[in-house]
């Protein structure tokens, strides 16, 4: 077995002009234009993007799932965070 | 698809409050995450069923790309290098699915490479003449999307997701397989010949593609209740059989099963006996090809050994260069 590990790597790729790059899965590379490459084999095949990301996979810091309610509940109450809350008359119209 | 359902019984006991909790997640469909609370059986046999997949991608270039270079025209090469590349990068999908369980790539490649891991039988039969393209794309890509489209909704959600990318590209592998039987078997006697020769090796295993008969797995229940699996072998083994037997008689090809007739009331198509003894042979490894598979992946793999290697060593030199700088 290789001794040494190859580096884990995400890949993000900007589907279209004007949207965000989007997570699409990782690969394995030992440097990031090795990283770019695979990237551009493994993803994007049949024109799927125009433009690709890879970030280190330990680069990124992640939230804990057992976290979640206490980051994340506390909007669930904050209604008034939400257009719908407040009240205007249908004769002025759309707001 | 691929696996083959070789797993062992595992127990899914709803014992612990953290199992319940995650049981009560499955069954609201809910996906579960790398890094959510998940219990060991469903850790190891999610692993041994993802690698198990990536592995059969990996070693199904095989059969195929043994004919990438006699393939007839330059249509058919360029198309069947697309195929066998695409086959490349779902294993590639599957083995970054399988790591996120806490496995390492390279821990995987070697249980492939030392024999320890089983792949799927399909791929330890020969590619004796050009039919048997046709023959792979249409029968056993057919068989592998109708196991892949249920695991696109499996409860684990990195493999879910390597499954929607993995379907997205097989439609063509199928539908490029058939065109070759189609121009196959609307040639010259010779050329209808060779198509019903490769109908006739392919179809049985083929059909044992999708596992033991439900009466003699024990394993769907807990991948089941998991969400791993939503059908059953013989379920979808049925699903397969019903949608390429009039494909078969399309062509103007026999199937290679006497047995084989539609239920006039429910219009399936039953079929003989399998035989699971040739089944257990070949998927332990025994004669046909499965020697030669491995070998040549342990040639890839060594052959490429010094290019990983400098590859890594050029990273950590220009690494080293920039921490002094
Ligand atoms: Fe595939
Ligand atoms: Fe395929």
């Amino acid at each position: 077995m290789s001794t040494e590990i190859t580096p884990l790597w995400e890949v993000f790729i900007r589907s279209r002009g004007g949207l965000a790059h989007r997570h699409v899965g990782s690969l394995h590379a030992a440097d990031a234009t090795l990283a770019l490459q695979a990237a551009r084999d493994v993803y994007t095949r049949r024109g799927e993007g125009l433009s690709l990301w890879v970030v280190p996979s330990n680069a990124i810091t992640a939230s804990d799932p057992t976290d979640r309610d206490m980051l994340f509940e506390p909007t669930a109450s904050k209604i008034y965070r939400h257009p719908t809350f407040y009240e205007v008359p249908d004769e002025v119209g759309h707001m | 698809m691929y696996s083959q359902g070789l797993n062992q019984p595992t127990e899914a006991s709803a014992d612990s409050p953290e199992q319940a909790r995650f049981q009560a997640r499955i069954d609201a469909e809910d996906k579960i995450e790398p890094n959510d609370w998940m219990p060991d059986a469903y850790r190891r046999t999610l692993i041994r069923q993802i690698s198990q997949h990536a592995h059969s991608e990996i070693v199904g270039m095989l059969p195929e790309g043994n004919w990438i270079t006699r393939a007839p025209s330059l249509r058919r090469k360029a198309a069947l290098l697309a195929k066998v590349q695409d086959e490349g990068g779902h294993g590639l999908y599957l083995y970054a699915a399988a790591e996120t369980l806490g496995v390492t790539r390279e821990e995987l490649v070697d249980q492939l490479l030392s024999g320890k891991a089983k792949y799927s039988s399909i791929f330890n039969y020969p590619t004796l003449s050009w039919a048997d393209i046709g023959a792979i794309g249409w029968l056993v890509d057919g068989a592998a999307i109708m196991n892949q489209i249920p695991l696109c909704r499996c409860s684990y959600g990195p493999y879910a997701r390597a499954m929607i990318r993995v379907c997205k590209e097989e439609s063509f592998h199928q539908r490029q397989g058939y065109e070759i039987m189609l121009t196959l078997s609307r040639g010259t006697e010779a050329q209808k010949a060779m198509a019903q020769d490769a109908l006739n090796r392919w179809w049985w295993p083929c059909l044992m593609m999708f596992g033991p008969p439900d009466s003699a797995s024990q394993h769907s229940d807990t991948s089941m209740q998991w969400k791993i699996k939503r059908f059953t072998n013989d379920g979808l083994r049925q699903k397969f059989i019903d949608a390429t037997v009039p494909q078969g008689h399309f062509l103007g090809l026999t199937f290679p099963d006497p047995a084989l007739r539609q239920d006039p009331e429910t219009g399936h198509w039953q079929h003989g006996e399998i035989d699971w003894a040739e089944f257990k042979t070949v998927v332990a490894g025994g004669g046909f090809q499965a020697t030669d598979r491995l070998e040549a992946r342990r040639k890839a793999h060594d052959e490429g050994a010094w290019v990983r290697e400098a590859a890594l060593a050029y990273a950590a030199k220009r690494q080293a260069r920039k921490t002094a700088a």
